[in-house]
């Protein structure tokens, strides 16, 4: 079925455009609303596009990097200051999605995708987004809790603050088909330290729940500790806590939930 | 509903060509242009054997709304040979056994075209990056590697 498709030089009347139609769907890189239109989804009668440079823009140079909503994970691995970034940006797709797929879409992948948000959800990122009535910023725990309601609303940018060192971001997807596959599970935890206790641990899970969710119980046993091996136990054990996972083609919920402990633990010690 | 007019280069040649709203690169391709080179696999991003090089970078165009290729170039399997001669990437897939069923063939050409045209001598993991995203249930993808390994090392017999 033939869709009207709108292109707007601007973010904001592009934003305007999702807001007035509920059957409107934003196009980014595609591989969501694409794959959507080849499955002769009818609920899209209209796709928005805009081809305004904002959306395209890196900001990498300070302590806050800000990525536009049509960064793709290409141009995120081509990044020397973006070093943090890469083990997410790397673990999607293979190199035409990774060409094609972008920081903003990503917040809308359902599961077993949304890997680089898992990553964005550990690192407290926050969603630049435009409605009808202006552009606001979410922190990206309440956008993703409420991304169902999105549809309306232009993802303009995310920003988060860059790690203080390599060891205290971490990202790991889990996944049977090498070297790429979609994920059983992803994890991600940022561990700032402080006087040598862990000072704001935030963990991250993909494939856990409906959407990615924080690992609260984790990251209360990690909370003013040392790393030690005690403690990685701890937050090993309270890993599956406040999860819902779900059964699917790539991994059961009974061994999700097995499992994401073993791999927390594995993340937190540092191993491979 | 009015169809949207659309040009762009294939292969090196101007194409203009009337697409309905929402048609993908593909369906374009293979349907108003007589390209047959890529193929429809998954339609869903799963596959890699639609894929072309936009713009010199690897795309599929399967997802790719063939609008937004207005005014760049698209590369296909089909403008891969050299005249008369196969590109070497071609002779050493031949060579290799690289090809079983065939299906895979034109997206694992074009990803391995996208990856020797910015890196010329890959290692052995770069290469098994490179068709990370393009599924061949034949081979068991060896005789693709060392393939796309001889090609670059132009240990190919002529």
């Amino acid at each position: 079925m033939a869709v009207t498709v709108k292109t707007f030089t601007s973010a904001g009347e592009a934003a305007g455009a999702l807001s007035s139609d509920r059957s409107a769907r934003y196009l980014g890189g595609g591989t969501l609303v694409m794959r959507a239109l080849n499955e002769g989804d009818v609920s899209i009668s209209t796709v928005v596009r805009a081809s305004d440079q904002a959306l395209t823009r890196i900001d990498a140079s300070g302590p806050r990097v800000t990525l536009g909503a049509g960064v793709t994970f290409a141009r995120v691995l081509a990044e020397r200051d973006l070093a943090f970034l890469h083990a997410p940006a790397r673990s999607i797709g293979g190199p035409a999605v990774r060409n094609m797929g972008t920081v903003g879409g990503n917040l809308f992948a359902p599961s077993p995708y949304g890997d680089f948000t898992v990553a964005l959800l550990a690192l407290d990122a926050t969603v630049a987004v435009q409605g009808g009535f202006g552009a606001h910023n979410i922190p990206i725990e309440e956008f993703l809790q409420g991304r169902d309601r999105q549809a309306g609303t232009l993802v303009l940018s995310v920003s988060c603050t860059r790690p203080a060192s390599a060891d205290a971001f971490r990202y790991r997807k889990i996944a049977r088909i090498k070297p790429k596959g979609g994920a059983v599970i992803t994890l991600a935890a940022h561990l700032p330290v402080s006087g040598g206790r862990i000072a704001g641990a935030r963990i991250a899970l993909g494939s856990m729940a409906p959407t990615q969710i924080r690992a609260r119980a984790a990251e209360r046993a990690l909370e003013g500790r040392s790393l030690d091996a005690a403690t990685i136990a701890a937050a090993a054990s309270a890993a599956g806590e406040g999860t819902s996972p779900s059964d699917n083609a790539l991994g059961s919920a009974w061994y999700r939930r097995e499992i994401v402990g073993v791999h927390l633990r594995r993340l937190l010690s540092g191993q491979e | 509903m009015s169809k949207i007019p659309l040009q762009f280069r294939h292969n090196g040649r101007d194409i203009a060509i009337f697409v309905d709203g929402g048609t993908n690169l593909l369906v374009a391709l293979r349907e108003l242009i007589g390209d047959m080179t890529p193929k429809f696999g998954c339609g869903q991003g799963g596959c890699g054997t639609c894929s072309v090089l936009i713009d010199g970078e690897l795309h599929l165009s399967c997802l790719t709304l063939a609008e937004t290729v207005a005014g760049r170039s698209v590369e296909t399997l089909d403008g891969m040979r050299q005249g008369p001669n196969l590109h070497p990437l071609q002779r050493a897939f031949a060579d290799h056994f690289a090809a079983q069923c065939g299906y895979c063939t034109p997206g694992m050409l074009m990803a391995a075209k996208a990856l020797l045209d910015r890196n010329p001598s890959p290692s052995r993991d770069e290469v098994i990056e490179a068709i990370s995203g393009n599924i061949c249930r034949c081979t068991g993808y060896e005789p693709i590697i060392n393939a796309i390994l001889a090609a670059a090392g132009g240990r190919v017999s002529a």
